[in-house]
This record gives structure tokens, C-alpha cells and sequence, in this order.
């Protein structure tokens, strides 16, 4: 079976952003794809210290393709397309 | 909390942290001009407004208020600029905590009643009989509403047969549980200030997050940049809202500026002996019940809209008060700021002497990041005085009950808890009932918290109530209990 590796950032900036958001996402998405999802809670991905990058801020990282703007919504289709893309 | 509301907090913050930036910059009061440009650049996506115009101009009345400044009072053509100078030169905040962004709101009907589709019209038609303004006629057969002449009483949506006919709602006005919030004729919200208990869940209510905090950052940092000594007492709950250990809190502080970190549940082992002896006092002299006195909410609820329930309010202060005066005693010539869950601290705060500002963990946690501390990479520190694992779990719906009972020596059958976990209409009533007849039903220790979940639920909160309880318990365990102590 075809398993997709999520990390969803857990550092300052992200939490701040969407800490709440991001512990109901994870909570969605493992109901949602079950097996087929392993997530990880981690520290800044550094993708948030650039300039104006905290505003894209929570950051997930999908199989390691970093994803701003993270929300069930954009995660779910990112994991949908890896998982149907063989 | 609803997605909708998550995303309006994520503006709230980004402005926030752009204006600490801005403070951080050279040249404070022309970053803070260009924030709603940066947000919107030329030629940038429109996502919520319909023209970047308008987007722009709601993003520089979020950032008035983020300055501290009332949003209503905006004339429109006063610079965001001089707003950033008034704030610098502002030597004390403004009176009202909650200020309402009019340009944000105005898309948002009144609430009316109106006659669905569903209606059958049926043949007895019994909303024709309820409605007692005449505000009902036939028209083609189905009912119809006069808005002019409704009283919105409701009387026909119950008298429906098929529930055809539906009220809808002010989402702040249905949330605020004193009526202080409500559209005028001109379609904007107002709030009552006299009313107002500043519990904020007109803020946490609104899809357009138009209620604003008046922020106090701007003055917070300032008094760092001088180099005056700024100490920092944080509410029970922010263990819970931030993703660290809780020994590595006092040092990202310190990397603020802050000089020295208190730790309010230091005051709420205070609060709590001195409520079980009040406690022990009352019973002694027949009294059916007290009722906590730790929420500020509550308090203001008390004083502006049931002066009747006053006399069974604990005489205990706030385990803010007992920290305020612990500092002030250790550092008399220090500057306070207390870090809170809430906005209804903000009233305490502004009515304490002993208490300067206050921050709430959104706004702590915009200088976070706009000064690229990274709190999980904190040193791990112990607090100067370790507070019980009863204080330390006071930010949780039921906590400050168990603290009561913990530094209880009387009778251990004398308490019976009653809990109330959130103030709303429904609450409110049993509270007017309870004062009224002199007695609650559900117990003599009555824990009165505003916010559902106790503080943790604080309405500028960062993280979901179940995270934050969670941790904040574990937090609380590796303590020691007020019951061993003697
Ligand atoms: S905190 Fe998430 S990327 Fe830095």
C-alpha cells in the first residue's frame, strides 16, 4: 500500500499562525487517510524566517515538497494526488 | 473554533506582526503607512473584498486598532503614519478594550424574520393569529412578513406547523450574552459600552472579524526600547498555547526585553486560600452558596448587570491582583505587563494601578516571530517560586473549584462544586435565578468562568482547548498539591 509522509510544522511561527488549525487538521486527516498517512509533528521547517514568508505560515512538508498556507483543505489534494499518482 | 474565524485571526496576526516589525525598522511610522500596501501590492489578488481599494482600507483601519486606537473614531484621512507617531507619544491606553472596524461589518444583514419557501399555506394558517403586531399578511396564498411592523418576538415561527418561518441572526449579537453589541439604522454594529463586559465573544463570533482588541503592543515595546525594566506576568494557560516546554517560557521573554517573568499562578495560590477561608467564613455564617471571583468577565457581568448576585462573590482578588502586588513589592519601580488568554482582563488591568499593560498570546506571540525567537529552542529555566499544581491548573474549566477544595481544612463534605463552564443567555439566567431565590441548586461553591473551557477556551488563544488542556495539566502534575501543604 502507498503511504504518503505529512510533516506539519510545529514551530513558533507556525503555531502562531495556525496552531489551533493545524491540531484540528491533523486530527481530520487521520480519520481521513488512516494508513496511508504518517504525520509528524516537527520544528520550523525554516521555510517562515525570509522576509514575508511568516505570512504564508502554517508549512507543511508532503513527501518533501514544502506547502505554505497549510489547511485541510490544500493538504488533502496534495495527499490525494501523490497517492493516485502511481 | 470555526475555520472562518481562524482565518480572521491569521490577518489579526500577520498586521500585528508587521507592525512590531515596522517598530523594530528605522522608520517606525512610514512602515506602519505602507503595511496595507505591502499586504496588497499593486496588481495582487483580491481574495476577500471587491476591489484591492477597499481591502487596503480595512487592512489600515486593523491596523488603527492594532495600533490601539479606537476604529470608529477614524476620520478616514488621518495617515496611518500619524497614527504610528500617536501611538509612540500615548502615555497611557485607551479607556474601552473592543472596537468595531464599521467597513468590515456593513456587508452583514440585520436580523429579520422571513417566511421560507417551506410555508404551505396551510388553511388555518396559524402565524396569521400568532403574530400580535399584525406584521403577517397573505400574499398568492403564502405568508408574508412586513419588516417594517415586526417585532422579531418569534411568536410565528413557533406557532409554524411546518417550522417554515426562520429568524436569522447578528452573529455578535447572538453571541454577546449581555446584549451590548448590536446593528444600528445605519447597518454598523455598536457597542454599548456601559454595557459591555468586554468577554470578547463578539470577536471570536464574527466571520469578517470585525471586532478588534485595542492592542498595546506598541506601548509594551516601547517601554523595552527604553530600556525601562518590564516585567512579564503570564497567565496560567499560555503553557498550553505555546509549543514549548514550560521552562523555556522565561527565556523567550527575556529575549523580548522583558527583565523577569512571573508566573500568575504564584497569585492563584493566593487566590485560593484566600477563598476557602472566605468560604469556611460564609458557611459559618449560613450562607447557601459563593460563587467564584477570578474571571473578569464575570466580575464586570456582576457589577453592570446583577449587582443582586454581588453579596455572594467571593471577596478574593484575582490571582492577577496577588502577582501585581507581589511584583510591585519586589520591584517597586517596574513597568507590569500581564500575558492573558482573554480580552476581559483588559478592564481589570485598565482599573488596577499596579498593573500597566496587557499583551494577549497573539499579540505575545506576534513579537514572537516578528523578532524570529524560535521558543522551542529556548534555555530551559525554573521560575523563582514554584506555584501548585492546583494554581497552575486554574486556567482550566473547573481548576479553580479543585484549588478551593485543596486549600480546604474544614469539613471535606462541607463543598460541593457547581461549575459553570462558560457564560451565555442560558447561564446568564440560572445566575439571575440563583442570586434571586438565594440558593443554587447545584452545589455552594459556584466556579463562574466566561469562557467555555475555563481560560484556556480565552478567546486569543493560539492553540485548540483540548491541546491546551492537555498540556496544561501535565504541566500542573509534575507540581506539588495545596493539600500537602501546611
Ligand atoms: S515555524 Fe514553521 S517554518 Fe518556521
Amino acid at each position: 500500500m502507498k503511504k504518503v509522509k505529512l510533516q506539519v510544522c510545529n514551530g513558533t511561527t507556525c503555531f502562531v499562525m495556525g496552531g489551533a488549525d493545524m491540531q484540528n487538521m491533523v486530527d481530520q486527516l487521520m480519520v481521513k487517510f488512516k494508513d496511508c498517512l504518517e504525520i509528524e509533528r516537527v520544528r520550523c521547517l525554516n521555510a517562515c524566517s525570509l522576509s514575508d514568508n511568516f505570512a504564508k505560515a502554517p508549512y507543511a512538508n508532503i513527501d518533501g515538497q514544502l506547502v505554505g498556507n497549510a489547511n485541510f483543505q490544500t493538504i488533502t489534494k496534495i495527499i490525494e494526488e501523490k497517492l493516485s499518482n502511481d | 473554533m470555526t475555520n472562518e474565524v481562524l482565518a480572521t485571526k491569521k490577518l489579526k496576526n500577520e498586521i500585528l506582526v508587521r507592525l512590531v516589525k515596522a517598530f523594530m525598522s528605522d522608520n517606525f511610522a512610514e512602515n506602519v503607512r505602507l503595511i496595507p500596501y505591502e499586504m496588497r501590492p499593486k496588481g495582487s489578488d483580491v481574495p476577500f473584498r471587491c476591489c484591492i481599494y477597499k481591502e487596503r482600507a480595512i487592512l489600515r483601519s486593523r491596523a488603527i486598532a492594532g495600533l490601539g486606537f479606537a476604529m470608529e473614531e477614524d476620520d478616514e484621512k488621518t495617515l496611518l503614519s500619524d497614527f504610528a507617531n500617536r501611538a509612540l507619544e500615548r502615555k497611557k491606553p485607551e479607556e474601552y478594550p473592543l472596537t468595531v472596524l464599521q467597513n468590515a461589518c456593513k456587508g452583514c444583514p440585520s436580523s429579520k424574520v422571513f417566511v421560507t419557501e417551506l410555508c404551505q399555506s396551510c388553511v388555518a394558517k396559524p402565524c396569521l393569529s400568532a403574530c400580535k403586531f399584525g406584521a403577517i399578511e397573505h400574499v398568492n396564498g403564502r405568508s408574508k412578513i412586513d419588516v417594517a411592523k415586526c417585532k422579531k418576538c418569534g411568536l410565528c415561527m413557533s406557532a409554524c406547523p411546518y417550522r417554515a418561518i426562520v429568524k436569522t441572526i447578528v452573529p455578535c449579537e447572538e453571541a454577546c450574552p449581555v446584549n451590548a453589541i448590536s446593528k444600528g439604522e445605519d447597518g454598523l454594529a455598536h457597542i454599548d459600552h456601559d454595557k459591555c463586559i468586554s468577554c470578547g465573544k463578539c470577536v471570536s463570533a464574527c466571520p469578517f472579524g470585525a471586532t478588534h482588541a485595542k492592542s498595546q503592543i506598541i506601548d509594551v515595546l516601547k517601554n523595552i526600547k527604553a530600556g525601562k525594566k518590564v516585567i512579564a506576568m503570564f497567565a496560567p494557560a499560555l503553557v498550553g498555547h505555546l509549543p514549548c516546554d514550560a521552562s523555556q517560557i522565561k527565556e523567550a521573554f527575556k529575549k523580548i526585553g522583558f527583565s523577569e517573568v512571573y508566573e500568575v499562578a504564584q497569585g492563584a495560590d493566593v487566590t485560593a486560600k484566600t477563598e476557602a477561608k472566605d468560604f469556611q467564613e460564609r458557611l459559618d455564617q449560613g450562607a447557601a452558596f459563593m460563587t467564584t471571583s477570578c474571571c473578569a468577565a464575570y466580575n464586570e457581568l456582576v457589577k453592570k448587570h446583577m449587582p443582586e448576585l454581588k453579596p455572594y462573590v467571593s471577596e478574593a482578588k484575582t490571582p492577577l491582583y496577588y502577582t501585581a502586588e507581589i511584583v510591585k513589592k519586589e520591584h517597586p519601580d517596574a513597568i507590569t505587563v500581564f500575558i492573558s488568554p482573554c480580552f476581559a482582563k483588559r478592564r481589570e488591568v485598565l482599573d488596577n494601578d499596579k498593573i500597566n499593560y496587557i499583551l494577549n498570546f497573539e499579540e505575545l506571540g506576534a513579537i514572537l516571530i516578528a523578532l524570529g525567537i524560535q521558543i522551542d529552542t529556548c534555555e530551559k529555566q525554573d521560575f523563582a517560586y514554584k506555584s501548585s499544581k492546583e494554581a497552575r491548573d486554574f486556567a482550566v474549566s473547573g481548576g479553580v473549584a479543585r484549588s478551593v477544595l485543596a486549600a480546604w481544612r474544614g469539613k471535606p463534605d462541607a463543598i460541593v462544586p457547581a461549575i459553570i463552564n462558560g457564560v451565555n443567555k442560558t447561564t446568564l439566567r440560572d445566575l439571575k435565578v440563583y442570586a434571586k431565590t438565594g440558593k443554587c441548586p447545584l452545589g455552594n461553591l459556584v466556579e463562574v468562568m466566561c469562557c467555555e473551557g475555563g481560560c484556556v477556551g480565552g478567546n486569543a488563544g493560539l492553540s485548540t482547548i483540548k491541546a491546551a488542556t492537555k498540556k496544561v495539566g501535565e504541566y500542573a502534575n509534575s507540581s506539588y498539591s495545596l493539600k500537602d501543604e501546611h
